[in-house]
Parts: structure tokens; sequence; C-alpha cells
């Protein structure tokens, strides 16, 4: 196959403007970022340009490390959980009639349009002792008294997993929705199980869609800054939170750089060994 | 392709008659005002800002504010950029003290707020060479508040949020600066804000206060974190605006608020202008009408705030005044510790102990 060379300017035209979109709220904010994140933090005021890296030595801290540990651990829950609910959920919908299909992927969009401090609020109150879930189960006899649920590491992780999953399905959907159907079908012809087909086929055929979901709801999670808050304990604040401070309370929006910076860089490492990893082990599998 | 001529035509036509219409209402002076959003916005909204339209013919624009450092760091990128999100603020002192190292208010001219003369001296804020940056907006306490349901007797003293049997039950604001904590720990257990003075001191203020962490079910930044669990009872007790508790006792929510015996905490506003803004003569009207004594009368019986003038210029009743301010002495917070060298430390420590 040849490639073949844009023709005329308007063909350059239409690489022009994604790059310059890109550029323009990609690119520069980024580096802008890059660059506060050297300059010189006045205590109690604000920054001066300069070039220095007392910001990044300030990171080598017990609490930083904990944080960041803490915050990847907590990503990478959430993937998990998302993902292993997500891939059966989405399969079962692209079993289902065109029109049904449909209506589960509307509604799932509809959840897309709620915000962060919605959800947050809304499961606070479910998880309440005095409006929660459980005066229902204690109505129904189920339980003795009503409890609170929140704030506590599980609340969090619902919370995180309600926002991250319509992003699950909507990133396996069409993968799953082109996987053909006699690969299933094949195997249970020869007497494989329901289950042994699903794990074996259905997700042995789309790994690679399956590592992009994990990682997508990963990277996700990982920008949440309000749930952690709302839902969570102190000691569950990530790090998103901790750089919330630093920019908005604090106004050291240098420090604040340096950590998303150094954050950004331990994601993206965690990432793309998360890619090769998968890769690696491709020939033996095929 | 018609539809496609038509709707542009439909566009074209409505950027036209945007343009025509916009001249029209140039005439009116406009001035965009910021206030902490939630309550707070509304009763200005409400009570405050159409009479003020009224009488001088200049158009309020109400902005709602985030709490606190949020709206400074706004207003300082965007003075970068000459912008201004809002001309006229109301700053807390934290960022009052921040915002002068950068410049970022336009100095006052006292002669243009005739009705400043009222104001108790502690409210008109000046820069460290004498320039005023500030005029007092309206003074606010954070004090020991309750759900009535859940605690039938009121609480008495700030310790009472460390005793055992409040388990899980207080909301506690997140950040030192706006907490106020570390001056209620020293003056409850340490006799003052002496211990304040070094690191030692505040080393150990802050052991203290770590013992109160089992009892914390919700630290909060945003008030409205804490407002719906306050008054459901779902958090029974913690800090909290005075003011914003009055107005939800009010609205029959079983909520009460408590000046501790050691004192509330008191904090207040400035009336500041965004060096980039361009409205200046605008906002000398608007802050000499709010200095008037019946306007800060008005504020105190209709948003609950402490007026900022002095007390018998007002008119207030003793009831009417007792509603909004306390005769015990009031805590008032060690600014400098978080607009000095050690805020960064303080902070560090300070998220430390909270996050453990």
């Amino acid at each position: 196959m040849k490639a073949q060379r844009p023709r005329g300017i308007g063909a350059y035209l239409a690489f022009f403007y994604p790059a310059l979109m890109l550029g323009f709220f990609f690119v520069i904010p980024f580096a802008t970022m890059v660059a506060v994140s050297f300059f010189h933090r006045q205590p109690g005021a604000f920054y001066i340009p300069a070039f220095e890296l007392d910001n990044y030595r300030a990171l080598a801290t017990p609490l930083f490390s904990r944080v960041l540990v803490f915050s990847l651990l907590l990503g990478a829950l959430c993937a998990a959980l998302c993902v292993a609910a997500g891939l059966p959920f989405t399969y079962f919908i692209t079993r289902l009639k065109r029109r049904f299909q449909v209506v589960w992927l509307v509604f799932l969009l509809a959840v897309l349009s709620l915000s962060e401090v919605i959800i947050g609020f809304s499961w606070s109150l479910l998880l309440s002792r005095t409006a929660g879930i459980s005066n229902l189960l204690v109505r129904l006899g189920l339980m003795d008294h009503a409890v609170s649920w929140s704030p506590g590491l599980a609340a969090l992780v619902l919370g995180l997993c309600y926002l991250a999953f319509p992003y699950t399905v909507l990133v396996l959907y069409p993968p799953l929705s082109r996987l053909d159907p006699a690969l299933p079908e094949a195997a249970r012809t020869l007497g494989a199980s329901p289950l042994r087909t699903f794990f074996t086929v259905v997700v042995g055929t789309l790994r690679d869609a399956i590592v992009a979901a994990f990682i997508m709801v990963f990277v996700f999670t990982l920008g949440a800054y309000l749930l952690p808050q709302i839902l969570g304990r102190p000691h569950h604040w990530t790090l998103s939170v901790l750089i919330t401070d630093q920019a908005i309370y604090q106004s050291n929006m240098p420090q604040a750089a340096a950590m998303a910076i150094f954050f950004m860089g331990v994601s993206l490492a965690l990432v793309g060994l998360t890619m090769v990893l998968g890769k690696r082990r491709r020939p033996a599998n095929d | 392709m018609r539809k496609a001529v038509a709707t542009w035509m439909l566009v074209f036509g409505c950027i036209i008659v945007i343009g025509l219409s916009a001249p029209v209402s140039a005439g009116q002076k406009v001035l965009k005002v910021g206030t902490y959003g939630g309550y707070f916005k509304d009763s200005f909204d409400k009570h405050i800002f159409p009479d003020f339209t009224k009488e001088t013919g200049i158009k309020i624009e109400s902005i709602a504010e985030p709490t606190g450092e949020a709206w400074l760091v706004q207003l300082e990128q965007a003075a970068r950029a000459g912008q201004a999100p809002a001309d006229v603020s109301m700053i807390a002192q934290t960022p009052m003290l921040r915002g002068q190292r950068s410049q970022l208010w336009a100095p006052l001219d006292l002669k243009k707020i005739p009705n400043s003369k009222y104001l108790l001296p502690q409210f008109i804020h000046r820069y460290k060479d004498g320039r005023v940056d500030g005029i007092g907006a309206v003074s606010w306490y954070i004090t020991l508040v309750s759900n009535t349901n859940v605690f039938k007797q009121p609480p008495k003293s700030w310790a009472d949020m460390w005793t055992p049997d409040k388990k899980d039950k207080l909301g506690l604001l997140a950040l030192p600066s706006n907490s106020f904590l570390l001056e209620i720990t020293a003056k409850t257990f340490f006799g003052g804000y002496d211990i304040l003075n070094s690191k030692e001191g505040i080393s150990k203020v802050l052991k203290k206060l770590a013992e109160i962490k089992p009892n914390v079910k919700l630290w909060y930044r945003d008030e409205g974190q804490f407002q719906q669990a306050l008054q459901s009872g779902e958090i029974p007790m913690g800090q909290y605006y005075h003011d914003v508790a009055g107005l939800l006792a009010a609205d029959g929510h079983p909520v009460r608020s408590t000046f501790p015996k050691e004192g509330g905490v008191n904090d207040s506003g400035c009336w500041a202008v965004s060096k980039a803004s361009k409205k200046l003569e605008e906002a000398y009207i608007f802050i000499n009408y709010m200095c008037r004594p019946d306007i800060q009368a008005k504020l105190a019986r209709k948003v609950g705030t402490a007026p900022t003038v002095r007390r018998e210029a007002t008119g207030l009743t003793d009831a009417e005044f007792a509603a909004v301010s306390s005769d015990i002495p009031p805590l008032i917070p060690r600014y400098d510790l978080y607009t000095g060298d050690l805020s960064d430390w303080i902070n560090q420590k300070w998220t430390e102990m909270v996050t453990r």
C-alpha cells in the first residue's frame, strides 16, 4: 500500500485544524503548568517566575508517598471492579434486540450528564443513617436499626465506580457488538459451558478492549477530587484532593503543579507498563 | 441546501438583533459584585441589591463566590490577564492579606466613602504603607452548632467537642485557615494564643487537636457539604457560621448556634476592588451605601451578620444585637499564621495530622 500525499492546501488545512485545537487546549495549558512547577513560591502570597527544583524536592515526604500509593491503588481497584462488572453487563446488552440496546445506552448516557457533585451528595444521602437505604431495609425487617455507611472506603469506591461505569460500558460496547456471534456459538457447539465460553472466547478475543477500559477508568478515577471529600474519610483523600488544596486554598500553584506533573508521570508510567505487558503476552496466546 | 442558508440567516439575524440591543442597555451602569454563594448571596439578592439599584440607578450583577481562597486565586489569575470577574468582592481577612502581597486590591480613597466615619476602626483595612484597600462589609462568627433533636442541652464550651460521647458526630472545617481550630484549641486548652508563637507550641496544639479526630465524621471545605447533614442530624454537632445557622433555625430546622464560653470565632469580610476593575467610581458609591448604619442594621436583621459600624449608630435593639453577636469576648483569628512564613509549614503539619 502506498501512502498518498495530501493534495492541495485544503488537505493540509484538515491537519492544521486538529493540530491547532490540540495546541490550544492541551499543549499550551500543559506547558504553562510545567513552567509554573519550576516557579518560586512566595509563602503567604503567589509565585514569581524562576527556575528551581524546590517544588519537586518538597514532594519527598511520607505524606506525599502514602497518598500517592493510596490514590493509585484506589484507581486500580475501581478500574478492576468497573471492568469486572461492565464486561458481562455490556455483553448482555449486545445480545439484546437493537431497540433495547438503544434504551440501555441512552440510559447510560443520561447518567453521564450527572455531575460529580450531584453523584457525591446523592450517594452520601442514600448511605446516610437518617435518610438512607438502611431505613428501607429496617422497614422490610432485614435490619434492626438504621446505620450510616458513609463516609468510608466502601462508599467512596461505590461512588467512583458509579461515576466511571457508563464510560466503561461505552468503551466496551463497540468491540463487543462487533464480536462475531459465530465464535461463542462455535464454542458452545463444541460443548463449552456458557461461563467457560464467556471467559475463554469473549474475554480472550477482547483483551485489548478490556485493557483499554481498565486504563481509562484508572486514569479517570485518579482525577476525582470531590467524591473523596464527600464520601471518604481524611485518610481516603486522594492526591487530587491535596493538589486542589494547594492550588485553590493555599494559592500555592507551583507546589500544586509539581504534584500534578509527578502524579501524571507515575500514572503514565504505570499505563505504559500495562500496555507493554499486555503486548508481550500476546504471541503465547495467539 | 436551502435549509442551511435559512439557518445561517437566522444566526446572522440573531447577531444583528443582539448587536442593536446592546447599546440600549449600555446606558445603564452595571457593577459586578461578588458575595459568598448560597444563603448569603440569596439574601443580598433579595434584601440589599434591588434597593441599591432603585436608589442609585446602578444595576448589580451578582456573582457567587466560592468560599475563601478559591475566589482569590481566580481574581488573581484574571487580574494578571487584565480581567475582573467581579469589580467589588467580599473578601475574608486571610485572602485580603494574601492579595496585598501582589497588590491585587485597588487603593481606596476614604474621602469618596464619607460613610466610612461610622465604621469601627478595625474594619478599615490597610496596606502596610497606610493606603486603604478594604472596607469592612460584614462580620460573622463561627460558633458551636448542634442539632436540637439529638442534643437536648446546648453545649457550653469548645471542649465539649473532645468528649467521648461525641464519637463520629462532628463536622469541622478542613483547613487551618478557615477553621481557626488552632486558635480554638489554644484558647480552650492552653490558656491563650501565646503557645502559637513557636513551631514547638503549634506542634503541641496540633497534638491536642489530633485527639478530636475519632469524633469527626466530616472535615468539610465548603459549608454546603455540612449544612444538609447538620439539619438532618446525620452529623449533629460541629463548627459552623452563626448567621447561616440562625437562618436555618428561622426556616424551622432543628439547629441551634451556641457561643461557647471561650468565645465564638469572629471573622470578617471586606469590600475590596480588584485592580483590574474599571468601575472604581461605581464601586465607591456601592461601598459607601453599604457603610450606611441603616443598611448595616438591615444586614443584621435580614442576613444575620454582625455590623461593622458602631452599634449605637445602627439602632439595633438589644435582642436584635444579641441574635447576631455576643457579649463574650470573641476569638480573633491569628491571620499572621496563615499569611506569614510559617503558613506552608503549618499546612503541611495540619494535613499530616488530619489524614493520618
